[in-house]
C-alpha cells in the first residue's frame, strides 16, 4: 500500500485552525524562518481515515489474535481502562501545575492516583516504597541500577561490576552497562542460577546482581535464599526484573524474599496495552535502605489526607523522567488493580500458571521441553529435533502466523537451542488453548511430511518473508521525495 | 473473576491433563518461608464502581483554568480523528513488530512517522522514538560521546532546565564533563558557547525556540563545533519547526524534540514522545528501533525493523542503548496528527500561536511595571519581568481561575520576578484581554 506521502495532493484541505494564511515575514526576520518546505502530506480527512484504517487491518493485535509470547504477558487490555485514561480531568492536566502556587491543591485527584498506585505496588511486591517515574521496563532497570550506584557511593563502597545470569533478558546487561558498570555473566545449572558458579564471580567489587523469578525459562529460582545470603556478605544488592511478575502475585513477594530493587512492567502484568511498541511504564520499588535514593519528586500524604509532591530528598538520584512517569499508563494500571482487587490478582497468577502448565503438557510429546516439570507462567520448548529435518523455530513461528496466531517468543533465552517460549496468560479460554495446540500439532506434523511447506510460511498475510539483509544494506528508512 | 474465562470445569480439565489435583500444587516449589508476609489489598470492584471511583478522582483536578502555561508542553488542538484512528484495537493492542509479516500496519506507520519527523526537522534519518524529549537529549549526548570518544558536553542554560536535570541524573556515573553556559538575559550566549568549545568537546546542545521562547539561529555555533569535530545537537519545538529555520538548515548532526505538541494530550506528564533524528553519518549510533523498507519473497514492498545489531536484544551490554519499549502508539498519534493537519495546518497553527503571543506581549507590556525580559524575537512564548514575585502574582491569578504562565525563579535564581507566558491557537483574544486586565489589577 502506498505511503501517505504518495497519496498526498497539494491543496487538499485537512483539519486547519481558523488562522488566516501565513505571511510569517510579518512576525519574524527572514533569516530565522524556514527555507525549504517540509513536504509533509497534504490529505483530506477521509484520505487519512482510510489510510490508517486499512493499515490497521494489516496488523495482528490481542483484540483479534492469540499471542502466546513468552516474557511479554500479552493479556487482554480491558476497554474501560482505556476510557478512564481519556477522562478530561486527567488528560488536560499540565504537568507543571504542581510547581505553581496552590499546585498540589489543583491536582489532588492525580496525586491520589499516583499515591494509591504506589501503595498497591508496595503491597503486591513487598517493597517499602515505589517510584512511578520510569517510562518502560528497561528504563526501570536503569533507574534501579542508578539507585544501587547511589547507595554504594553514599557508603563509600568501590563497586565496578554487576552480575547477570546467562538467561537474562538483553535489557539487563544493557542497562547495567550504560549506567557505567562492567557486566559479568553467571552460568545456569538445570535452568536456574548456579550458586557455585556465582561464588566464582562474586567479589566485593560486585555492586549487585540482576535476576528474575521465575526466570526467563519459567522456572522458580529455588536457590534464591542462598543467593541473597551470598550477596549480603559482600554488600551487593539484588535486583528483580519484574517481567515475570504475572506468575507469583499473592504467592511470593520479592521484597520479603530479599530483593532490594524491583521494577514492574505495567504493560505486562497490569494489562496496559503494548501499543505496537509502547508506551509502557516500569515503576521501581525499593527496600527500606534504598528509599533515600529514589528519584524526585515523591508523592506524600499528610495527616489530613491531602497529597503533596516533595523534592527535598538530598540523597535522591535526581530526575529520571521530566515529571511523574507515563501517568496516562499508570492510570490504566490503577483502574485494573482496583477492578481486580486482592482475590482477582491472586487468580491472575493462579490461572496464568495453570494455563502454561496445561499447554506444556499438551505439547511435550511433539516438542522437546528441556525442563519438563511444573513450570510457572511460561515454559520453553526446543525445535531442535524439527531443525534436523530442516524446519527451525523460525519456520514454526511463521507457520503459526498463517493460522492466525502470533508466534511465541523465538530464540530467547539464548541458552536453549531453537527456543520457543510460550506464555498463554490467564485471559485465554480453554477453547483457544485447545485450538492452538491442535494447530501447532498440525504444523509439526507438516514439518515431518512436507518441510518445504513450513519453510515457505507465511503465505496468507499481506507479505511473505521479508529480506532483512537487504533492508540493512539499503537502509531505506525514510520515504523518497 | 473479570478477564479470566476459566470455569470450574475448565480448571478441572486442565489440572487433570497436567496431572495435579489442585492449583496450589503448581506453586509447591515456593517454600513457606518465601510466601507473602502480607497481601492486604482491597477486594475487587465491578466495572461500574471502579469507573465511578476514578471519575470522582478526575473531578478533583483543576482543568477548567484559563491557561497560558507552556514551558515545553503545549495545549494545541487535536483533531478527533487522531483518537478515533489510534484507538483501533489492531494498533493499540499490537505487540512490538518483531514478526513483521503480522505487523505491516505498525511498521509502515513507523516508517511514515520516521519520514514525517525527519522532514519536519530538516534531517535525514529518524528512529521510531524514545521516551520523551528529555531522554532524547540524553541519548543524543551519548551518541556524540560514543562517536567522538570525548567526554566534554557543552549545554546552554537556555535548554529546558528540567531536561538538564535529567541529563545530569543519567550521566552522573559516567565521568563526563558537563559544562553549562549561562543565559544572557534569556538569550543563548552564543559567544560563550563558542569559547567553551575545544578539541575535547563531544557535543554542544541548544534549544530553539529556547526555554525563554526566543527564536535563535545556531548556524555559526554549529559550524564552529564541526570545525573542532564536535557533534551539534539541537532540541526543537515541532509545531514551530514548520515555520522556523530547521535544525537541519543550521547544520545540526542530531535534532531532537518533545513530540507532545503533535497530537498528544498533556496527560499530567506522560506518555510523551521523544523524537530523534540525525544525519546519515550518525545513524548507526542512534538508539532505539528503526524501520526500513524492503521486499518480500514475491518482490512486494514491505517493512521490517532494521539495523537491529545496535539494539539490546542482539548486542546486550554492547548495545547503543538499553531501550526496548519506546512510545510507538504516541508516534502513531503524532503521524496521524501531522497527516490531518498537513503542512498548511501546522503552519497556520504556528502562526496563530505566534500572533496570539504577540498580542499578549503587547497587552502585558502596556501594564506599568511589566517589561519584556529580553529584546530577542520570540515564537509563541515570551518572558516578562513583573514588579514583584512572579509566584505571588501567579497565586493571585490562580485564585481568579487563570494560570498566567510559569514563574522562572524556581529554575533560574535571580529571575524570581520573571514569568514565562505561552499562547497557542486555543487562547482567545478575549481571554488575553482579561488576563491583562486582571494582571494589571494584581500589580
Amino acid at each position: 500500500m502506498s505511503t501517505v506521502f504518495k497519496k498526498s495532493a497539494l491543496g487538499r484541505e485537512g483539519v486547519w485552525p481558523d488562522a488566516p494564511g501565513h505571511d510569517l515575514s510579518e512576525l519574524l526576520p527572514a533569516d530565522l524562518l524556514r527555507g525549504p518546505q517540509a513536504n509533509l502530506p497534504s490529505l483530506s480527512e477521509l484520505d487519512v481515515v482510510r489510510h490508517f484504517s486499512l493499515l490497521s487491518r494489516k496488523n495482528f493485535g490481542v483484540d483479534s489474535n492469540f499471542y502466546p509470547l513468552g516474557s511479554c504477558t500479552m493479556k487482554y487490555n480491558p476497554k474501560f481502562c482505556e476510557d478512564v485514561a481519556a477522562l478530561p480531568g486527567f488528560s488536560r492536566l499540565h504537568p507543571l501545575l504542581p510547581q505553581l502556587p496552590r499546585g498540589d491543591e489543583m491536582t489532588q485527584g492525580a496525586l491520589e492516583v499516583m499515591y494509591e498506585s504506589e501503595r498497591w505496588l508496595c503491597e503486591i511486591t513487598g517493597m517499602s516504597e515505589f517510584t512511578l517515574h520510569p517510562m518502560a521496563g528497561a528504563h526501570g532497570e536503569l533507574t534501579g541500577v542508578l539507585i544501587m550506584a547511589a547507595y554504594h557511593a553514599d557508603k563509600g563502597n568501590k563497586k565496578t561490576k554487576i552480575i547477570c545470569p546467562d538467561s537474562a533478558h538483553g535489557t539487563n546487561p544493557a542497562s547495567a552497562a550504560i549506567a557505567g558498570y562492567e557486566v559479568v555473566s553467571v552460568a545456569s545449572k538445570d535452568g536456574i542460577v548456579d550458586p557455585d558458579a556465582l561464588a566464582e564471580v562474586l567479589d566485593d567489587e560486585v555492586a549487585g546482581m540482576m535476576m528474575t523469578c521465575p526466570n526467563t525459562l519459567g522456572l522458580f529460582e529455588k536457590n534464591l535464599p542462598r543467593i541473597v545470603e551470598m550477596l549480603r556478605k559482600v554488600d551487593a544488592l539484588l535486583y528483580y526484573d519484574g517481567a515475570n511478575l504475572n506468575a507469583i502475585m499473592g504467592k511470593m513477594r520479592v521484597g520479603d524474599a530479599g530483593f532490594d530493587v524491583v521494577h514492574v512492567n505495567l504493560h505486562k502484568t497490569f494489562a496496559t496495552p503494548h501499543g505496537g511498541g509502547g508506551p509502557g511504564s516500569g515503576p521501581v520499588g525499593v527496600s527500606a535502605r534504598l528509599v533515600p535514593y529514589l528519584p524526585i519528586s515523591r508523592v506524600v500524604k499528610d495527616p489530613s489526607g491531602r497529597f503533596h509532591l516533595r523534592y527535598d530528598y538530598p540523597k535522591s538520584i535526581g530526575y529520571v523522567a521530566p515529571f511523574y512517569g507515563n501517568f496516562g499508563v499508570v492510570l490504566k494500571a490503577y483502574a485494573y488493580m482496583l477492578r481486580l482487587g486482592r482475590e482477582g490478582l491472586v487468580k491472575v497468577s493462579e490461572n496464568a500458571v495453570l494455563a502454561a502448565n496445561y499447554l506444556r503438557k499438551k505439547l511435550d510429546d511433539v516438542l522437546q521441553v528441556p525442563y519438563d516439570r511444573i513450570c510457572m507462567h511460561e515454559f520453553v520448548a526446543s525445535a531442535e529435533k524439527q531443525s534436523e529435518k530442516g524446519v527451525r523455530a523460525l519456520d514454526i513461528a511463521k507457520a503459526l502466523l498463517d493460522k492466525g496466531y502470533h508466534a511465541p517468543t523465538v530464540y530467547f533465552p539464548l541458552i536453549v537451542k531453537e527456543c520457543l517460549m510460550f506464555e498463554p496468560t490467564e485471559t485465554e479460554s480453554l477453547d483457544t488453548l485447545d485450538q492452538f495446540v491442535a494447530d501447532l500439532r498440525e504444523i509439526l506434523a507438516l514439518a515431518e511430511s512436507d518441510p518445504a511447506a513450513v519453510q515457505a510460511a507465511p503465505v496468507t498475510l499481506p507479505v511473505t518473508r521479508l529480506d532483512e539483509t537487504a533492508a540493512a544494506r539499503n537502509m531505506h528508512i525514510t520515504d523518497d521525495l | 473473576m473479570p478477564y479470566v474465562p476459566h470455569t470450574t470445569a475448565d480448571t478441572r480439565a486442565m489440572l487433570e491433563a497436567i496431572g495435579v489435583s489442585s492449583v496450589e500444587e503448581l506453586f509447591a516449589e515456593i517454600p513457606q518461608t518465601l510466601r507473602p508476609k502480607s497481601f492486604d489489598l482491597p477486594p475487587g470492584m465491578s466495572e461500574m464502581a471502579t469507573r465511578a471511583r476514578i471519575e470522582d478522582l478526575s473531578s478533583r483536578n483543576s482543568t477548567n483554568l484559563v491557561s497560558f502555561l507552556g514551558a515545553g508542553f503545549y495545549d494545541h488542538y487535536v483533531p478527533s480523528a487522531v483518537d478515533a484512528l489510534t484507538s483501533r484495537g489492531e494498533f493499540y493492542t499490537a505487540y512490538t513488530p518483531y514478526q513483521p509479516e503480522a505487523s505491516q500496519g505498525t511498521l509502515q506507520a513507523i516508517f511514515e512517522y520516521q519520514t514525517a519527523v525527519s522532514r519536519l526537522l530538516g534531517m535525514e534519518c529518524s528512529n521510531a522514538s524514545v521516551y520523551d524529549g528529555g531522554t532524547a537529549i540524553y541519548e543524543a549526548v551519548m551518541m556524540a560521546v560514543r562517536h567522538t570518544r570525548r567526554v566534554r558536553v557543552v549545554v546552554s542554560e537556555t535548554v529546558s532546565p528540567i531536561y538538564r536535570i535529567l541529563l545530569g541524573t543519567y550521566t552522573k556515573n559516567l565521568k563526563l564533563d558537563l559544562v553549562t553556559v549561562p543565559h544572557a538575559g534569556g538569550a543563548t550566549d552564543f559567544e560563550a558557547m563558542r569559547q567553551a568549545l575545544d578539541d575535547k568537546t563531544a557535543c554542544v546542545v541548544v534549544q530553539n525556540p529556547n526555554f525563554f521562547g526566543c527564536v535563535e539561529d545556531a548556524s555559526a555555533l554549529f559550524a564552529a563545533a564541526k570545525a573542532v569535530g564536535a557533534v551539534s545537537i539541537a532540541s526543537a519545538y515541532p509545531v514551530l519547526a514548520s515555520v522556523l529555520k530547521t535544525p537541519g538548515e543550521m547544520g545540526a548532526d542530531v535534532a531532537v524534540a518533545e513530540g507532545q505538541s503533535l497530537g498528544l494530550p498533556l496527560s499530567f506528564g506522560g506518555p510523551y514522545l521523544g523524537i530523534m533524528t540525525c544525519t546519515k553519518a550518525l545513524v548507526r549510533q542512534m538508539p532505539g528501533r528503526i524501520v526500513g523498507r524492503t521486499t518480500d519473497t514475491k518482490g512486494r514492498e514491505g517493512y521490517v525493523l532494521t539495523l537491529q545489531a545496535r539494539e539490546q536484544h542482539i548486542r546486550r551490554q554492547k548495545a547503543t542503548s538499553n531501550i526496548c519499549s519506546n512510545q510507538a502508539l504516541c508516534a502513531l498519534r503524532c503521524l496521524v496528527h501531522l497527516c490531518l493537519l498537513g503542512e498548511e495546518g501546522l503552519k497556520r497553527t504556528a502562526r496563530a500561536s505566534m500572533e496570539n503571543a504577540r498580542y499578549a506581549a503587547h497587552k502585558l507590556t502596556r501594564i506599568k511595571g511589566v517589561e519584556m525580559l529580553g529584546a530577542a524575537p520570540f515564537g509563541n512564548e515570551f518572558a516578562v519581568t513583573l514588579p514583584r514575585s512572579a509566584q505571588d502574582v501567579c497565586l493571585a491569578m490562580i485564585g481568579r481561575g487563570f494560570v498566567p504562565g510559569f514563574p522562572l525563579g524556581r529554575y533560574y535564581p535571580g529571575l524570581e520576578n520573571a514569568l514565562l507566558v505561552c499562547c497557542t491557537e486555543k487562547n482567545s483574544r478575549r481571554d488575553i484581554d482579561i488576563l491583562a486586565a486582571w494582571l494589571e489589577d494584581e500589580i
